[in-house]
């Protein structure tokens, strides 16, 4: 038996179809409110990552990996793992173009530097979370994919 | 009150520890692997560590457990009873006490006369509300103050993805993604 061959008869369990689908919106909500409140609580684009991935791995767990597949395809995983650390990168360029230092977020905004900050550290923040669940759903397609020999 | 609580956890991380080397159902072993992570997380709560905690709840309880189960459904889900050894025993233990004897060195929790609390730390808590203008202290330091360092760990999930992408995806994206479809359609009645 595979991993993937265990979400055809999970899904058949009606307790656990029905507890996943109530809870993967919420889950997928949370992320999003870590991820935008992370300036604010506990978090940030790391933790909302971890969180948003979890949402879609029980998706794909209970649902089938298929399923799963064509919501998050895997070519766009592979450009969105890329994308996230261009995100961050891209920040850093940009307030060396801006006349600032390498990821100086005060020069993202010359009249007031506190909204460079909050600017900066969204567009971070963001590229983090991009990278984070793009990585982990793309070891969990690896592993999950995989067959007993 | 916290000193109880923190007690009480300890109890049973080291209860699950003993319990996970002593099992030999793999299955069960990973369960109580994420109670552990679950655990922590909570001890990382009482100790006002709250993002280490959301991350050790999300990752150690959460998705490791996910990889361990997922690695057990290719192998076996029984260990096999093996003689204890003792080499092994002592280097863990030689590690350990190594550790524990650091500890002896580093400043008490909370020591307030500790050497980072002289020089970084009040800055950033001062910088913080002037600089940057947001009330999170822990995300000023890893997005702005630190933000090379934040760079650098996304930098390593990625070269972390791509490895494991080449380690076990191996033959191309190609392969995998037919991979992927034959597992999802196998022994599926009625589809």
């Amino acid at each position: 038996m595979t991993p993937s061959d265990r979400p055809a008869r999970m899904r058949e369990k009606v307790i656990v179809r029905v507890v996943a689908k109530a809870l993967i919106p919420f889950i997928l909500l949370f992320a999003l409110y870590v991820q935008l409140h992370g300036d604010y609580g506990p978090g940030g684009g790391f933790q909302a990552g971890v969180i948003f991935a979890a949402g879609l791995i029980l998706y794909g767990l209970v649902f089938g990996l298929r399923v799963l597949v064509r919501v998050a395809p895997m070519n766009v995983i592979e450009v969105l793992m890329a994308t996230g650390v261009m995100i961050y990168g891209g920040v850093g360029v940009a307030s060396i173009f801006l006349g600032g230092n390498f990821l100086d977020y005060n020069a993202l905004d010359s009249q007031h530097p506190e909204h460079g900050q909050h600017l900066g550290i969204f567009l971070v923040e963001a590229g983090v979370g991009i990278t984070v669940t793009a990585t982990l759903l793309a070891i969990f397609y690896a592993v999950a994919g995989r067959r007993k020999r | 009150m916290t000193a109880s609580i923190e007690i009480v956890l300890f109890v049973f991380l080291l209860v699950i520890a003993a319990m996970v080397v002593r099992l030999r159902n793999l299955l069960a072993a990973a369960m109580l692997t994420g109670l552990f992570s679950l655990l922590s997380a909570g001890l990382f709560t009482v100790l006002d560590a709250v993002d280490v905690a959301f991350t050790e709840a999300a990752v150690g309880a959460g998705f490791s457990t996910v990889l361990i189960l997922g690695t057990l459904a290719l192998t076996d889900t029984e260990a096999r009873r093996k003689r204890p050894r003792m080499l092994p025993l002592l280097v863990v233990i030689g590690t350990g006490a190594t550790l524990v004897f650091g500890t002896f060195d580093m400043p008490h929790f909370g020591d307030p006369g500790a050497i980072i609390h002289q020089r970084v730390v009040p800055e950033y808590i001062a910088g913080t509300e002037r600089d940057i203008g947001i009330p999170n202290i822990v995300t000023a330091v890893l997005a702005s103050y630190r933000g090379y360092d934040t760079l650098g760990e996304t930098t390593v999930i990625f070269t972390a993805g791509i490895g494991v992408l080449m380690l076990l995806a191996r033959g191309g994206r190609q392969r995998l993604r037919r991979r992927i479809g034959r597992a999802t359609r196998a022994r599926r009645p009625g589809s």
